[in-house]
């Protein structure tokens, strides 16, 4: 019962700041309502056992990009327009109800929802049968043992990203 | 009591749609980042709620990269958008049609 009207808060505050993110006029109330979804998906990552990405959300997402973001938005003195949608919004809206219907359509019509799916015994969980499942310890002993190249690869793409971002932003001499 | 597996889908569809009606409509660059920002988190509520189901934690693991991977995205939208607003003094997507056909 209590887990439920947990999920229901986080759930309706998510959805409701992340309209609210597309579609204030300021953008620094935007940002507020962006953070104030980040925050709420920790919170449904934390109903489903997932606390260690909760933490990284939190302090990745709300703790750092979101830092990074403020601090762009505040450097650019960016001047005020009077709309702040395209011309074909109308079309944009109806295309988005068209793919939320067909997204749900194809949920309800799979059979990924019927109970023998969920109750399937997956070989993964007998595989870290050893280890206490779903602590932080066991997100790292998964990541430096069967995932240590896609861990690596990350590494380089984050190390690609740092300079790409100081090769575009860097000053160039005026000539 | 717990939660049905569906309630999950629902919320994170809905989230993808926002996303992706924001990358549609809005004119300010920042905001098309943050709406790329809402289609990821979607996706990662996608991955954590199915790991949670099936007793596995390698959707957590791929949600550790997909967070990853945004911030390297934010990283360089962010410095695009530094040079675009040196360069033009707008960050309105409408004004920047160089590239357009």
């Amino acid at each position: 019962m209590t887990q439920s009207l947990f999920f229901f808060y986080f759930a309706g505050v998510t959805v409701l700041s992340s309209i609210l993110t597309i579609g204030l006029r300021n953008p620094i109330h935007s940002t507020v309502a962006l953070l104030s979804a980040l925050l709420h998906v920790a919170g449904i990552f934390i109903l489903l056992h997932a606390e260690f990405i909760a933490a990284i959300q939190i302090i990745i997402y709300a703790g750092a990009i979101l830092v990074l973001y403020l601090f762009v938005l505040m450097l650019l003195n960016q001047k005020e327009t009077e709309t702040i949608v395209n011309r074909q919004y109308h079309l944009a809206l109806f295309f988005g109800a068209v793919i939320f219907c067909e997204i749900l359509l194809a949920l309800f019509q799979s059979d990924f929802l019927q109970s023998n799916f969920l109750n399937v015994e997956t070989p993964v969980l007998k595989a870290t049968a050893g280890i206490a499942y779903n602590n932080t310890a066991s997100i790292g002993v998964a990541l430096f043992t069967d995932y240590i190249l896609q861990f690596e690869i990350v590494g380089v793409l984050l190390l690609g990203g740092i300079v790409g971002a100081l090769v575009l932003a860097k000053q160039t001499p005026t000539r | 009591m717990m939660i049905p597996l569906s309630y999950y889908v629902v919320v994170s569809a809905l989230m993808f749609v926002i996303g992706l009606v924001g990358v549609l409509v809005r004119r300010n660059f920042l905001i098309i980042l943050y709406s790329i920002e809402l289609m990821l988190n979607a996706a990662n509520i996608n991955l954590v709620a199915f790991s949670s189901r099936l007793q596995s934690h390698d959707g957590q693991i791929l949600s550790l990269f997909v967070i990853t991977i945004a911030a390297a995205e934010a990283a360089i939208g962010l410095a695009i958008i530094v040079v675009l607003f040196r360069r033009r003094a707008t960050t309105n997507v409408d004004e920047l049609n160089l590239l357009k056909w």
